[in-house]
């Protein structure tokens, strides 16, 4: 087996070249991640003089906390309407896309720009066209007689995140889903049209079970983004509200912590935040994984 | 079963590229017929609008007594074997050959029975179980073979089949083929650039050019009476010499070549029809130089140039060794019946 190999002059510069990408790495990563680990064990007094460890206190008082419990189902319910919504959707763009390959170009150019979107910009973007007062869409909704305010219904606030939430991610399962459309050879689909299958059949029969290992890896993707990634957009629409009602796991990290000042027990749930998405992962590439390559 | 008829069958791509430009073709019930010509003649290109993955531009095209025109591929009864195989990855072989019959309602047992049936026939029961991509290049061949005919449809279509195959197993599937087809009596329609193939497995050829049909028949016809310089130098191998007329006439001493038809201006010589000893019919003599020498088992290929001319000339004899050394003169005979008379500029053949 070849392998590549460069050689440099100073046995130092391969260091130099990596270091601003390790130092990011250190500093934003693992200091943190080191620092939450740490502080999960510990309790902090109201002015922040005395640190005293306290075991698995932080971790059992929140796995026994109903409101804690609550954001986990609710970023459960959250995370699946995403994934489901912003793979669904991209799937069906990429299908039609794929379809009219000469001007695939241009749909996709336009198809790609909502990632470019911060997050936050995406989150304002929705809360203004949502905006019960000044929205295009509740004034739209108001013609079929659906009374639009998400800073009451909490069932809208979710809406409200999920659509923001799955718009900027459709963008990236689209460029993925139409690259596999593009992989899946023609001469596959010629073959089922002359044995019969229409065109649905072609798709769910042939199709789709090819592109398998694309849907894997963005469902990984998609479930990392709804449980890390989303803060910006909740904390700008919703900022969790109404009520509890849009709080999710990240979220509640973040208002537990630097608004609620409980260090200890907000260092404890982004432990287990980073904890469930580790173990969603290691199950989806111990279990799934098997059956999507062929 | 089924005839295939095509009148006046054209193809132009969406950009203006005219890649079939009118065949006329009678294919009968049962017949084998080979599509052959070089590579970008339209030959997938017909071979796709007879299935119905092509759209047809112009014209009308029968399958039995039904114009099939603007029928699905599924409604046209064909079924068709990729030169890539185009076998589904993520199926077993059991559904890859069972997938058409379950799209068309077949019961479970009937499928089964007929599955069994085409797998025991192909010789590819073992592999019912196991996925595509655990087969070699010719047990997957085997397998595109055998959903095509699990179906039991009115015409074969093949593109290219073997073309992914290494020379031995070529050969061997190519009688497979041809035993098969003589077996089920299915209309074939074969696609193909290889001549030797295509001699060996039609009933009937067609040579194609640029989108146009340059010689229909039987391979026999057409290697002994090609209808065109291009046919005569694409059937045959080594390739037909071409020798012009005036350059022949100064090398024999009668008047041998002044009964050619009107317009003559080249003639063509088989390589096997240049013989070493002079044959007791008339005659051509040409003088050369041996430029290379070429063993190949049961048949030898002399290189040659001839005297007073700069055409390269090939000549095909039986094997053994050299008739004289690489460099040394050497004389051989053409008789006068063996010469094919073409005018250059038609690029027909002119009697
Ligand atoms: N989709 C297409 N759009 C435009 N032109 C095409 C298309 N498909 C084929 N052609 C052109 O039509 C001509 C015939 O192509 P075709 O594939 O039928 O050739 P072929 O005889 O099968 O060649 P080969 O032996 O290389 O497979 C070629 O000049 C090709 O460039
Ligand atoms: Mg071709």
């Amino acid at each position: 087996m070849q392998t590549k190999r460069s050689t440099y002059q100073n046995r130092w510069l391969p260091y130099c070249l990596l270091a601003p990408q390790l130092i990011i790495t250190l500093v934003f990563f693992i200091w943190p991640a080191s620092q939450a680990v740490k502080s999960s064990f510990e309790r902090t007094d109201a002015f922040g003089f005395k640190t005293t460890f306290v075991g698995l206190s932080n971790y059992a008082r929140i796995l026994s906390d109903p409101s804690y419990l609550n954001a986990l189902g609710r970023t459960a319910i959250f995370a699946v309407s995403v994934t489901v919504l912003s793979m669904g959707l991209a799937l069906l763009l990429a299908v039609c896309v794929n379809r009219v390959l000469r001007s695939a170009k241009f749909y996709t150019t336009l198809l790609v720009w909502p990632y470019a979107v911060a997050p936050v910009v995406a989150g304002v973007l929705w809360w203004f066209l949502f905006n019960p007062t000044i929205g295009l869409l509740p004034h739209v909704l108001d013609w079929f007689d659906i009374n639009w305010n998400h800073r009451v219904s909490g069932s809208q606030a979710m809406i409200l995140i999920t659509i923001a939430a799955a718009w900027k991610q459709i963008s990236y399962n689209f460029l993925f889903f139409l690259a596999g459309l593009q992989s899946v050879p023609k001469s596959l689909i010629e073959a089922a049209a002359i044995d019969g299958a229409t065109p649905f059949k072609r798709f769910w029969s042939i199709v789709f079970p090819l592109l398998s290992p694309t849907t894997f890896f963005l469902l990984i993707i998609n479930i990392n983004y709804v449980m890390f990634d989303t803060f910006g957009v909740i904390d700008a629409t919703t900022g969790g509200g109404p009520g509890q009602a849009t709080m999710t796991l990240v979220y509640k990290v973040y208002t537990d912590g630097v608004a609620g000042l409980n260090i200890g027990s907000s260092s404890a749930q982004s432990v287990l935040l980073m904890g469930i998405v580790i173990l969603l992962t290691f199950i989806q590439f111990r279990y799934v994984e098997r059956r999507v390559n062929y | 079963m089924a005839s295939i008829t095509l009148e006046g069958i054209k193809k132009t791509y969406a950009g203006g590229v005219q890649a079939v430009k009118g065949i006329d073709l009678a294919i009968e019930d049962g017949e084998f017929v080979v599509l052959v010509g070089p590579s970008g003649c339209g030959k997938s290109t017909l071979l796709r609008m007879v299935a119905g993955l092509e759209t047809i531009s112009e014209g009308t095209l029968k399958i039995g007594d039904r114009v099939v025109n603007k029928l699905e591929p599924a409604e046209r009864d064909i079924a068709m074997v990729f030169q890539n195989y185009a076998l589904y990855p993520h199926m077993t072989v059991y559904n890859n050959l069972a997938y058409g019959l379950k799209n068309r309602g077949f019961k479970k047992p009937a499928i089964e029975e007929r599955v069994r049936k085409a797998a025991k026939m192909l010789e590819i029961e073992e592999y019912l179980q196991r996925k595509p991509r655990n087969l070699s290049g010719g047990q997957r061949q085997r397998v595109a073979m055998g959903r095509a005919l699990v179906r039991e449809p009115a015409a074969f279509l093949f593109d290219e089949p073997l073309s992914n195959l290494d020379a031995k197993l070529r050969v061997q599937m190519r009688v497979e083929i041809k035993q098969l087809q003589r077996r089920l009596k299915t209309t074939s329609l074969y696609v193909t650039h290889d001549q030797l193939e295509a001699m060996t497995l039609g009933d009937r050829l067609v040579v194609l050019n640029a989108g146009k049909i340059e010689q229909v028949g039987t391979p026999m016809e057409i290697f002994n009476r090609p209808a065109s310089m291009f046919v005569a130098g694409f059937i045959g191998s080594p390739a037909m010499n071409m020798l012009p007329v005036e350059y022949l006439a100064t090398r024999s001493a009668d008047n041998l070549l002044d009964d050619l038809p009107a317009g003559t201006d080249i003639v063509g010589i088989r390589p096997d029809d240049m013989h070493l000893s002079a044959p007791s019919a008339p005659h051509l003599v040409v003088d050369s130089t041996l430029e290379l020498f070429e063993a190949a088992g049961a048949e030898s290929h002399l290189y040659v140039r001839l005297a007073g001319s700069e055409q390269p000339t090939v000549i095909r004899t039986g094997g053994g060794e050299p008739p004289v050394n690489e460099g040394e003169t050497l004389r051989f005979y053409i008789a006068r019946s063996a010469l094919h008379p073409f005018n250059r500029e038609s690029g027909q053949r002119t009697g």
